[in-house]
């Protein structure tokens, strides 16, 4: 389990103040983003789908420049995408995609070497797959592919890691293994930023980050998450609960699906 | 002995064609056009480049005949050419209410038929009807020279940007972060298969040219399942389909780059045919 007795970090990995961003000249499609994240945290991002988390993920990438506020990223960032975007019948296997994490540390005329490889299959072996490094990714069960594309964000030496709605579409077992995976990773000293719809699971990390354009709320979950913050995130689109949670425990957006 | 001489006879049917230098000229272009072709063309597959690269090919058209009437190197025909079509697409876009396919078929239509009407206006010199249909037995040595340096730069250039390839055509949205720029991964894309296509014109012509970037590329999709032996294959089996057209040509009297282009597409509908039957194995495990 991940030990809050071992993090040390004063300085914040990611610090933003006042953040806003907008794609070309439209509407900002965030405003307001107030947050700092320190090593050794594991926040969740949570809001609606086009509430703007994918957004703040690629300002925090440095894709898309901030139109307003402060932002100060101290460690190199990297992003495990959602594994519906990448094309499954494409012919890699999952040291192919690990060894794309190699691409910006080397000069544009090198390929990928033996210690590049070995760099891979470690990361590769480092979330469980070294067995599978052989294997075409598209073969790969949900819960295996989004596990290589977090040894790709090994690879290539990122300390903010930055993870899009991972549990969509993975089931029960895989799952918990990438839960223990992101408490791993955050207890190594990395800061692990989660989109999720997963409240319950948000609750049982570090901090939260409630997003539905503009910030809703920031802080550590449990004075965070209050009945009326959820609300204000998801537009009123929550359900209670039946029994067994406690008091401010019982919402859930209406769209959120059991896994 | 029979058997000696039934090998005997094949031997020399086989060996035929190679005492003739005309056709060794052949031979060694057709050799690098399988080579361009199919490893650039593995690029085009996973990239779905087909329809980019047919309106590349036709939209240089009237640069390369235009380029032969005058007497310049056909590359810079090429080249001057492309600009145009580039230009004149970018322009047709941004007439309300056509959009970006729209603009352009019409542009290559209009470039494409703008060639036709030069090549093969009856003041042309014959030669110039050839750039249609490719002549690969006419070429010079200097053609062979030229074919020589650019498939090289091709290869080159191909083996330098694998990796920022293989990240963009995997997933587009996320290579940016890895560190390989989209836009700028698929201009030297497309600026290589046009070096590609000036490669490949003088041998299998303008009409025909698609068929070796795109048929045994097509047909390795269906054998391997990593992108490098899927070149390797693509690249064998199309210097094999080059080779073997031009025995057919050689021997049924046929047009050498239309009989090129047959083999390939009967290879690919025989790679095609063979994967069907045999039992799915990779869509049962998925």
């Amino acid at each position: 389990m991940h030990d809050p007795g071992n993090r040390v970090s004063p300085e914040p990995l990611a610090e933003a103040r006042g953040l806003a961003a907008r794609y070309g000249g439209g509407a900002l499609a965030i405003d307001g983003v107030t947050f700092a994240a320190q090593a050794g945290r594991r926040m969740a991002l949570l809001g609606p789908n086009g509430g703007g988390k994918t957004t703040l993920f690629r300002v925090l990438l440095g894709e898309l420049p901030p139109a307003a506020g402060e932002l100060r990223v101290a460690a190199r960032a990297a992003t495990v995408p959602q594994t519906e975007r990448s094309r499954l019948d494409y012919p890699v296997t999952a040291l192919d995609v690990a060894l794309m994490g190699t691409i910006a540390g080397l000069p544009w005329w090198r390929r990928p070497g033996r210690a590049e490889r070995r760099l891979a299959l470690d990361a590769l072996a480092a979330v469980g797959l070294r067995e599978q490094s052989g294997r075409s990714f598209g073969e790969l069960s949900g819960g295996q592919r989004q596990r290589v594309l977090v040894a790709r964000a090994l690879v290539q030496d990122a300390g903010l890691l930055l993870l899009d709605e991972p549990f969509s579409g993975v089931d029960r077992p895989s799952a918990d293994l990438l839960t223990g995976l992101i408490d791993r990773l955050a207890a190594e000293g990395r800061c692990v930023i989660v989109a999720t719809h997963d409240v319950e699971q948000a609750r049982s990390w570090d901090l939260v980050l409630c997003l539905n354009h503009r910030q809703v709320a920031f802080g550590p979950p449990e004075p965070t998450l209050t009945r009326e913050v959820l609300e204000a995130t998801y537009g009123g689109a929550i359900v209670d609960l039946p029994a067994g949670a406690g008091p401010g425990r019982a919402v859930l957006p209406a769209h959120h699906h059991a896994h | 002995m029979p058997t000696d001489a039934v090998i005997a006879t094949i031997w020399g049917a086989l060996a035929a064609p190679w005492q003739d230098g005309t056709l060794l000229r052949a031979f060694a272009e057709v050799a690098l056009i399988g080579a361009v072709g199919g490893v650039l063309g593995c690029w085009i597959v996973l990239y779905g480049l087909s329809y980019g690269a047919e309106s590349l090919a036709h939209a240089l058209f009237p640069g390369l005949v235009a380029a032969a009437l005058l007497g310049i190197p056909i590359v810079i025909g090429g080249t001057a050419g492309l600009i145009v079509a580039a230009l004149a697409v970018a322009a047709a876009g941004r007439v309300p209410k056509i959009g970006g396919d729209t603009a352009i078929a019409v542009v290559v239509t209009t470039m494409f038929g703008l060639g036709v009407l030069l090549a093969l206006s009856p003041a042309s010199p014959p030669g110039v009807g050839g750039l249609l249909f490719g002549d690969v037995l006419g070429l010079s040595d200097g053609d062979l020279l030229l074919s020589l340096v650019l498939a090289v730069a091709v290869l080159v250039a191909l083996r330098l940007l694998h990796g920022r390839l293989l990240a963009v055509g995997f997933d587009r949205g996320s290579a940016r972060s890895l560190g390989a720029a989209p836009a700028l991964v698929d201009a030297a894309l497309l600026v290589l298969v046009a070096v590609a296509i000036l490669v490949a014109v003088q041998g299998l012509g303008n009409l025909l040219v698609v068929a070796v970037l795109i048929a045994p590329a097509a047909t390795a999709r269906l054998l391997a399942r990593r992108v490098v032996p899927m070149m390797a294959a693509a690249a064998a089996l199309a210097v094999a389909a080059g080779v073997a057209g031009l025995y057919l040509s050689y021997y049924a009297s046929t047009a050498g780059g239309a009989s090129i282009a047959a083999v390939m597409v009967a290879m690919y509908l025989a790679a095609l045919a063979g994967t069907s039957l045999r039992p799915r194995i990779i869509s049962a495990r998925a």
